[in-house]
């Protein structure tokens, strides 16, 4: 089932993947991807709800003229979701992972916990010491995904002092000793910084899963 | 029986000689131009919260001096179209298809605030499109931070962060506030202190709409002053010796709610070697409006120098 929500004038698809009790498990895809029909058998002894959010421009969700996509603007997606859950432990794949971890920093209360994975749109754009582009985009590239979408967030700046912050916002005011867990081979400045973290572990999915399972 | 705003003038300001729609980047854009269609185009940029018709005393003067001065409302401003996104790259790339759409040849480029910022990363981008580059309080410039604990750094991201998700969160059951002309002037001058009420009352007549239950600034109710991001004023600053075309930049001595907080001294050692800096004493942020004789005089002489 595809629940619609509302973030400013875009109409997010939420798909309810699983029902259930208790702390949901919100899955974020990466850049250019779509959520899944249903996720793979190492989710199977989640023991809540299980949903998964189409960022915008992506899968079901409206794809808006004129691009503008940020980092930011998909965690605020992403929010508006948590905002619908209550609380959830948030996976995301590659740009999805990202946003799991500015989220798990904004909202330390009602993320229980963020889990990285490998996954398209990791690293981003670097650090900000790139060299100066715009990326013009051909706005007639097939959709979705938004070829806005994709050329605006693999320039997304993520210098890792930056994304260190969110981390350490999550490991001061989370409830949780580990807020979260990096299970991504793949290792973009930010999430080498991110690593070194207190309360930022590295693990597998299957034992982070269980972690936060049973701390749900 | 409510007042005309049509009847609202201000000594010097003249509405633009042709006005017309881009929409290149998929949002529709309002462009205005001063100034004979055939001479040579400058580009102009207005800043964060603001709107091209603030330049109504301002691009004539330049348009005066022999040039096509073209300007346009960003995404969300005056009377281009709210978007659903909006961001920096968003905007120059908006910015560009206004430069596109005025001339295939490089142009000069003037911009206020934060359109002097956008203006910086274009021209390093694209050197190819520009000729020469005037910035009025547009060089963004932040002293290293100083050496403050753990905490203060982190408890200040958490409060914003709240507050702009909560924003977020709320965004499609805002709308601006509806009130009088002099009720928005007023608003509008907790912004803009210097400036005076007949000035804001003239924004009012072209930053505003009347609907039926009063007059509401017609920017996007989604944008929000401030923001989130990792952009770094030390990114453009870091660059700026690097600028591949001759710069003026204008600066002012006192400090306002909508400006940089530059101090022209911090920012010198970065200029980049064929770059000028002007000062004007007792003048705040919006330059331009405060003297805008003396500020086209400046920008002209700037621009005949060279291409």
């Amino acid at each position: 089932m595809i629940e619609e929500l509302v973030h400013a004038r875009v109409r997010l698809a939420l798909h309810r993947l699983r029902d259930g009790e208790g702390t949901a498990l919100l899955f974020l895809h990466g850049l250019g991807e779509r959520s899944p029909q249903r996720l793979d058998r190492r989710y199977d002894a989640w023991p809540g709800p299980v949903a998964a959010l189409d960022f915008t421009g992506h899968g079901a969700s409206t794809v808006p003229s004129g691009g503008g996509y940020t980092a930011e603007i998909l965690m605020a997606d992403a929010d508006v979701a948590l905002g619908r859950l209550g609380c959830a432990t948030v996976v995301g794949r590659g740009l999805g992972g990202y946003v799991a971890l500015m989220l798990a920093g904004a909202r330390p209360e009602q993320v229980r916990g963020a889990i990285i994975l490998d996954g398209p749109g990791l690293a981003g754009g670097g650090t900000g010491t790139t060299s100066p582009f715009v990326p013009v985009v051909d706005r007639t590239a097939l959709a979705p995904p938004d070829p806005f979408a994709l050329a605006d967030l693999a320039t997304d700046i993520r210098p890792p002092d930056y994304a260190s912050l969110y981390a350490r916002l999550a490991s001061q005011f989370s409830q949780l000793a580990r807020p979260v867990s990096v299970c991504a081979r793949e290792r973009a400045s930010w999430l080498q910084a991110v690593t070194a973290e207190a309360g930022v572990e590295e693990t597998t999915l299957e034992e982070a899963l269980a972690y936060y399972a049973r701390r749900r | 029986m409510p007042e005309d705003p049509n009847a609202i003038d201000f000594p010097g300001a003249r509405a633009p000689d042709r006005q017309r729609q881009v929409d290149t980047s998929g949002v529709r854009l309002a462009v205005y131009e001063w100034g004979a269609p055939d001479a040579p185009p400058v580009i102009l940029v207005h800043g964060g919260f603001d709107f091209a018709r603030t330049f109504d005393v301002f691009a004539p003067l330049i348009a005066d001096g022999g040039y096509r001065v073209v300007s346009f409302d960003h995404r969300g401003h005056g009377d281009s179209e709210h978007a659903a996104l909006y961001s920096w790259v968003a905007d120059e790339r908006d910015l560009l298809a206004v430069v596109n759409s005025t001339s295939p040849q490089p142009c000069p480029a003037i911009g206020h605030s934060k359109g002097g910022s956008m203006l910086v990363h274009l021209i390093q981008a694209l050197p190819h499109r520009f000729t020469r580059f005037v910035a009025i309080d547009g060089l963004p410039f932040r002293k290293p931070p100083p050496d403050v604990a753990e905490r203060e750094r982190v408890e200040p991201m958490r409060d914003e962060l709240t507050g702009w998700l909560d924003h977020r969160r709320r965004a499609a059951e805002l709308s601006r506030k509806p009130g009088t002309i002099d009720g928005l002037a007023e608003r509008r001058a907790r912004m803009n202190p210097r400036l005076s009420k007949a000035w804001l009352r003239y924004l009012v007549r072209h930053g505003a709409r009347q609907d039926a239950d009063g007059f509401r600034w017609k920017i996007d109710p989604t944008l929000r002053m401030g923001g989130i991001g990792p952009w770094r004023s030390r990114w453009a600053s870091d660059r700026l010796p690097g600028l591949p075309v001759p710069m003026l930049a204008i600066f002012c001595t006192v400090q306002e709610p909508m400006g940089w907080g530059v101090d022209p001294a911090d920012i010198e050692p970065y200029m980049p070697p064929d770059s000028r800096i002007e000062v004007m004493e007792d003048t705040g942020h919006f330059i331009h409006i405060e003297r805008p004789e003396r500020t086209a005089e400046l920008c002209l002489e700037f621009l005949r120098e060279g291409p």
